[in-house]
């Protein structure tokens, strides 16, 4: 956790925080944009703030928002949350060779806070999991700055969001910047044939099944491109067979 | 405020941690079959991929069928200043810049 002097006073934590400035207008873009939406649409600065604190997600929230204006029944915003936050669950399996080194508080308290960017930062700079401890703490370290200012920027903007909702007209757009952010972070995770044709298939079955309630069509969409993959991976590897 | 907005809220915090910490809750092993191992590399892009692609071409729950979409264009002119910078660090923050810059005036200037 960031508040563990072990973390913050150590170098990596810094160098995470450094990381983060890198897309930081974007994060804040977004984060004033989610609080200026959420105001917007009749939440009122209460519920607003409290979303903010509490939930601190903003692809969740902004799902979410159209759902509470209509009046929603519980279980429909709750479950359309969960399919929208299905992307942290394939993180987290990923992260789960570097979170194992910890004990479960630790793991807990950290992970809530590891978004997108966090999650592509951190595994950009540790390819591998450490086995050392002293390089394990590095890990962490790096992951708790990495993340707390990304937190901090985002609580900030979306409080000066919730303030300013009524001199910033949401028909400006300014919310793209977070989509923005997320284009970046899927181009830097582009990095072979075979990624990039999941992103296509993903991307394609997402909007064809956008249709489903409850946000499905990401269910639909990660189990399509990872589908395909696999069948390609296996078709190509029997032709390599076949020719050697 | 009501009660049932503040349980809500509550609801999608317990969702946050839920979903991020999903894989790291248990201390027990995680018996993966192998092609599931193999899978897995190509799940994260998909998982985000699902999420940003419908952010950049669905409007009013479809396909948008206009490319008088500012949409369209910031999102095609910030990933190509990430190829063009790729490998250098600012990369992503300018797909955002770019992006905002090719956004904004096509958004608010022409209403696109």
């Amino acid at each position: 956790m960031f508040f563990d002097p072990a973390n913050f006073r150590h170098p990596a934590f810094r160098q995470g925080m450094v990381d983060t400035l890198k897309v930081a207008p974007g994060i804040w873009a977004w984060g004033l944009m989610t609080g200026v939406a959420m105001v917007q649409a009749g939440l009122g600065p209460a519920m607003s703030t409290l979303m903010t604190l509490l939930v601190y997600g903003g692809s969740a929230q902004l799902a979410a928002i159209p759902l509470l204006g209509a009046g929603a029944p519980a279980w429909v915003i709750l479950a359309t949350a969960f399919c929208v936050n299905l992307r942290f669950a394939v993180f987290s399996l990923h992260l789960r060779q570097y979170m194992m080194a910890w004990p479960r508080w630790q793991r807990l308290s950290i992970g809530y806070f590891i978004a997108d960017l966090n999650y592509v930062q951190f595994v950009e700079r540790y390819p591998q999991p450490a086995s050392h401890p002293d390089d394990q703490r590095s890990e962490m370290a790096y992951l708790c700055g990495n993340c707390f200012l990304n937190w901090a920027g985002w609580q900030i903007a979306s409080l000066v969001g919730i303030v300013l909702a009524a001199q910033i007209p949401l028909q400006w757009g300014l919310g793209f910047a977070g989509v923005l952010a997320l284009v970046g972070i899927l181009c830097s995770l582009s990095q072979s044939r075979m990624r990039v044709i999941s992103l296509a298939v993903s991307g394609t079955a997402a909007v064809a099944a956008f249709a489903l309630p409850l946000r499905l069509n990401i269910l639909v969409a990660i189990a399509a491109a990872v589908a395909v993959c696999l069948l390609i991976e296996r078709t190509s590897l029997a032709d390599k067979k076949a020719n050697s | 405020m009501e009660w049932s907005d503040a349980f809500i809220a509550v609801g999608l915090g317990v969702i946050t941690l839920v979903t991020r910490c999903f894989f790291f809750i248990s201390q027990r092993e995680l018996p993966f079959p192998a092609w599931a191992q193999r899978g897995l590399q190509y799940a994260p892009i998909a998982a985000l991929a699902a999420v940003v692609v419908p952010e950049i071409v669905v409007s009013h729950g479809a396909l948008v069928t206009t490319w008088m979409d500012a949409r369209w264009f910031g999102a095609a002119a910030g990933a190509g200043f990430y190829f063009y910078k790729r490998g250098q660090g600012q990369a992503v923050l300018g797909t955002i810049i770019v992006g905002m810059a090719v956004y904004l005036p096509l958004h608010i200037g022409l209403g696109w």
